[in-house]
């Protein structure tokens, strides 16, 4: 690990001036700066810590019914919210499926928005990688892509974005509060994260310094609350990255789909949000022809990276599987193995 | 640079200068307070053998630096005995012969604490083994672990159904 100044601001002003110093990370938990600073892949000059930074881990009820969640909550703080849970189902089984209860402990929900990939190339200094060193090219490219990008990438970049939380956030309209030296905004999620085209290495439209402050979720999106699944295919059964994942949630009137919010992860750079096929489905009957053609319009667009076409089936048929898990109805508990298709939606174990 | 902190180690209040801010909280505990029972395995947050309790709550504490837990409690599996009495995690992975080489045993009795305080898997096997899986164990040994797990915390619950009773 490089040597790096300390720096432990009192204030979100004081932590956003110290930050617009260049060479400068801020530090969450550090569950994944830490660990790719320990490999070389980040070498930041100073860390500013936002652990004494006041009025960022709250989960505060919104006018609107949304709730208000601060960049410092932890992920498993955040799941085992009640209030939240209730009216978030899928985004609680998303983060209970993500990475370790130790690492869900530490973790942020800042820092889970802006982790950074898992590729094996951008993680090891020694192989080429323009997301880590621009212009120096792909390894990924020639290299072990299996698990790489089939939607949004680009010649220079296949690397996905690695989040499970945030793909029923995209799906149900999250809204990402910024605060930087010249004030305070607002990003929808779908356009918080960048595809790669030729810059790679810019992941999201924060500007250098700016901090992510909060996410907010609308009242709105808790209408979905009674038909809300996230689905995560693995290569093993528990923590592990998804290979392709996908969130479903509806909006039931009189047997039909009233409304349907619907988004892939593990298939880009950015989690996928796909209205061409929440469009498919508005008005249309549930059911296993209807989710097929939701599917495909989903997939429409993707293309193999690599050795990685059969994640395009994959993920048509793990958005079935979501949507059809979503007609059913939300679980009233989270099964034991949350959003693995592996497990009975009815929360009975496997192995008796 | 000098970074003074204050910790709880295992209830012991401690004041420790920190000539270094690149100090985990696993080298804090090993290297500077010779708490060696906390094991460094891959020191990457994959393996779970350096799990300590943080405020109640198991991390991983290789992936924590030292200085960011200023005024923090934490408890190892040096603090996790009554005097010479195991704690009922502890006797229970005796019992159940829930270690062979013993490496990740640490991290693991840290994290069953830590899961039976979270109170989330009640007596599932399958719940205990999603709960666990952040805890690698190179023996083997799961079913052992997760034997132990269910026994250790039924244990733990016996006083308060008393109570209650």
């Amino acid at each position: 690990m490089n040597r790096f100044d300390y720096i432990r601001p009192a204030t979100v002003a004081e932590a956003v001036a110290a930050a617009a110093v260049p060479g400068s990370a801020y530090l969450a938990a550090g569950t994944n700066l830490l660990d790719l600073m320990k490999g070389g892949v980040m070498r930041p000059a100073r860390l500013v810590d936002l652990a004494r930074v006041p009025g960022l881990d709250a989960i505060e009820a919104l006018p609107d019914g949304g709730l208000r969640i601060g960049a410092r909550v932890r992920n498993a703080d955040l799941a085992y919210d009640p209030g939240f849970a209730r009216r978030f189902p899928a985004v609680a089984e998303a983060l209970l499926s993500g990475a370790s209860a130790q690492l869900r402990n530490a973790a942020t929900v800042g820092g889970n928005l802006l982790q950074r990939t898992r590729c094996a190339y951008f993680y090891d200094p020694a192989s080429a990688c323009n997301k880590r060193e621009p212009g120096a090219g792909c390894d990924a490219r020639e290299g072990e892509n299996r698990l790489h990008a089939v939607l949004g990438w680009s010649e220079q970049c296949i690397a996905t974005h690695p989040s499970d939380f945030c793909v029923p956030l995209v799906a149900l309209g999250a809204v990402v509060e910024i605060e930087g030296q010249a004030g305070r905004r607002e990003v929808p999620l779908e356009e918080f994260h960048r595809l790669p085209g030729t810059t790679p290495e810019r992941e999201s439209v924060l500007a250098p310094g700016e901090l992510v402050v909060a996410v907010r979720l609308p009242g709105e999106a808790a209408g979905f609350a009674g038909h809300a699944r996230y689905v995560k295919l693995r290569e093993r059964t528990s923590y592990a990255f998804a290979v392709v994942s996908a969130a479903a949630c509806l909006r039931l009137e009189d047997g039909a789909i009233a409304e349907a919010r619907l988004a892939l992860g593990g298939v880009a750079a950015k989690p996928w949000r796909v209205p061409a096929a929440e469009a498919v489905l508005q008005g249309a009957r549930p059911g296993a022809e209807a989710f097929r053609q939701a599917a495909e319009a989903a997939l429409a667009e993707a293309q193999p990276s690599g050795e990685n076409g059969f994640k395009i089936e994959l993920a048509r048929r793990i958005l079935v599987r979501a949507l059809t898990l979503a007609a059913a109805g939300t679980p009233e508990r989270l099964p034991a193995l949350p959003a693995s298709p592996l497990a009975s939606h009815s929360g009975v174990s496997l192995h008796g | 640079m000098s970074l003074s902190i204050t910790l709880t180690v295992n209830a012991v209040p401690r004041t420790i200068a920190l000539d270094d801010p690149r100090v985990t909280l696993l080298d804090l505990l090993r290297e500077r307070l010779d708490l060696t029972g906390t094991k460094k395995g891959c020191d990457r947050g994959q393996c779970g053998a350096c799990t300590v309790l943080v405020d109640g709550r198991r991390v991983n504490s290789c992936l924590a630096l030292a200085v960011s837990h200023d005024g923090a409690e934490v408890l190892t599996i040096e603090g996790l005995a009554e005097g010479e009495t195991p704690h009922p995690v502890q006797a229970a992975f005796i019992e159940h012969d829930a270690f062979q080489c013993g490496f990740c045993t640490p991290g693991q009795i840290m994290s069953a604490v830590g899961l039976i305080r979270e109170g989330q898997a009640g007596d599932d096997p399958e719940r205990v083994r999603e709960g666990m899986s952040g805890n690698l164990c190179r023996c083997g040994a799961y079913q052992g672990i997760t034997e132990a797990v269910l026994q250790a915390q039924r244990r733990l619950a016996e006083p308060e159904q008393e109570q209650a009773a």
